[in-house]
């Protein structure tokens, strides 16, 4: 059985399994609001508009993470107040909208990129580097993970009602539009620390996936919340061992893996027949 | 004990004046930006406390429309609306809406309970819980509507006459004085157009005032004291002492 400790002794596997799981549950709990709120298409482009961010960040020398999390809240607040019209046919639909702002804001990171030298050095940005988090990294995930839960068990009630009925949120004065704006900012916090784990372009599966999974065993929203953890720690924790064992990219054996999942999970639910 | 400054949007806070009526609208006005013809033009009518009137019209001539602007969903342009004395919203925790049944994203994973329990929301506020008292409440509405045997079922199970006894009892448990309901007897089976029939006398008995969009005051068991109709977004008769 030492083999299965052999991967922990290092410490930079220890760090990565850590900052992994930290972003993991942030991404996975909110991931259940994203599947259920149908916003799966934000949390994707949530994750690609941190480019700009994190490109600018590295040329200058600054964190990262502070640089993903500037360009996610710049977009998150633009997708908000771009679309909040929409209800009352005075804005932009809000998936037209964010079809904008992702494309236009990867646009911009894609072209940083070309004024920063060789493609290979932002290769980790794209991809994903777990296993060279840095002690700041690693705190602002912890930071990103408790701002997210705390706000999830604070505002709860709230969040659960203007994620089924906008209307009544609005009535009874809770503001739809300003829960929408709390969802797309923890969306943002989650994704920062996703990127770091998986990358800029599968991040969002972090978000999705697991919740997905979760859908098709439980329907409330604690049970999902936990079992949507669940197969995000499962696949993180496999897809390590297996990333050391074979050699595999870290980041991405984790969302096949959490595919995977996936996958068995609708062909079992498929032969049971519930 | 609620805390005034946790109450969501200043619900609360403002003493409604008990002689003013349940409702009164006096030249209302609502469009869109960009659509030159105004979807409600010139509304006036008056809803006197523990009144049911029937708002009735064809599709497409504004009934939402006029429900959604008296709940404070959708601003008027021109005119004014007063809720019990009050500016809409000033005491909206007073007053409840019934959505159509299309409004609501029934696949979002909520139980039938917990679903109810939203109608306690309002006086709760931010930061705070339900306490024993609302969810009494909410076993008391369950019952009333005959939803208890579905109560921990998730709301993305229930049939169309389900749904609406679930968003009804979810307008009660909140305990509101004026009701402004869209449709509630759309295509539900006999037996739920009877009981919320029944749950709609018992609420007038009580002093509750109800403005109640329908397209056939005839499928109403009880008698309406009165029938608005709107057509083109303009009130064109309002009768008074109408039976169904």
């Amino acid at each position: 059985m030492a083999w299965l400790l052999e991967p922990w002794s290092m410490g930079f596997m220890r760090d990565g399994l850590l900052a992994s799981l930290v972003a993991g549950l942030s991404c996975a709990l909110l991931g259940v609001y994203v599947v259920f709120r149908r916003m799966a298409f934000a949390g994707e482009a949530m994750s690609h508009t941190t480019l700009p961010g994190l490109v600018l960040a590295q040329m200058q020398g600054w964190s990262l993470a502070c640089g993903a999390l500037a360009s996610n809240l710049a977009t998150a607040i633009g997708i908000a107040v771009l679309s909040s019209g929409a209800s009352r046919r005075r804005g932009v639909r809000e998936d037209a909208t964010i079809g904008v702002v992702f494309t236009g804001m990867f646009a911009l990171g894609v072209i940083l990129m070309s004024f920063g030298g060789s493609w290979r050095d932002f290769s980790h940005l794209l991809l994903g580097n777990i296993l060279s988090v840095t002690p700041s990294d690693l705190w602002f995930m912890v930071g990103a993970a408790c701002a997210i839960v705390m706000t999830l068990v604070l505002l709860h009630k709230e969040l659960e009602l203007s994620s089924y009925d906008a209307h009544y949120a609005d009535l009874i004065g809770i503001g739809a539009s300003r829960m929408r704006m709390i969802v797309l900012v923890l969306v943002a916090l989650a994704v920062v620390s996703g990127v770091q784990v998986v990358g800029v372009i599968l991040t969002s599966a972090l978000l999705v996936t697991p919740a997905a999974t979760a859908a098709m065993f439980a329907r409330r929203l604690i049970p999902l919340m936990a079992i949507s953890v669940a197969v995000s720690w499962t696949a993180i924790v496999v897809g390590l061992y297996l990333s050391y064992f074979c050699s595999l990219p870290p980041g991405a054996t984790i969302v096949a893996l959490a595919a995977l999942i996936f996958v068995c999970a609708w062909t079992w639910r498929r032969i049971v027949g519930a | 004990m609620k805390i005034e400054c946790l109450a969501y949007g200043g619900r609360h806070l403002h003493a409604p004046d008990p002689a003013a009526p349940a409702l009164r609208l006096a030249d209302v006005t609502v469009g869109y930006r960009g659509i030159a013809t105004p979807v409600l033009s010139g509304v006036s009518f008056t809803l006197p406390v523990g009144a049911r009137l029937a708002l009735v019209g064809p599709n497409g001539s504004g009934k939402s429309t006029l429900l959604k602007t008296i709940a404070g969903l959708i601003p008027c342009n021109r005119g004014e609306i007063g809720v019990f004395g009050l500016q809409v919203r000033a005491c909206h925790h007073r007053t409840s809406y019934l959505p159509q049944r299309e409004e609501i994203q029934w696949h979002f994973p909520v139980t039938v309970e917990r679903f109810v329990l939203g109608g306690r929301f309002v006086h709760c506020g931010w930061l705070t819980k339900p306490d024993s008292a609302d969810h009494a409440v909410v076993a008391a509405t369950l019952q009333e509507l005959d939803i208890v045997s579905i109560a921990r079922e998730p709301i993305d199970q229930l049939s169309g006459g389900q749904q609406q006894r679930v968003m009804l009892a979810r307008a009660l448990a909140q305990g509101s004085d004026l009701l402004l309901l869209d449709e509630p007897l759309n295509a539900v089976d006999a037996a739920t157009r009877t009981l919320v029939g029944r749950v709609l006398a018992r609420l007038q008995k009580e002093g509750k005032s109800m403005l109640v969009s329908t397209h056939d005051v005839g499928t109403h068991d009880q008698p309406f004291d009165g029938v608005l109709l709107l057509e083109h977004g303009t009130v064109r008769e309002v009768a008074h002492g109408v039976a169904s």
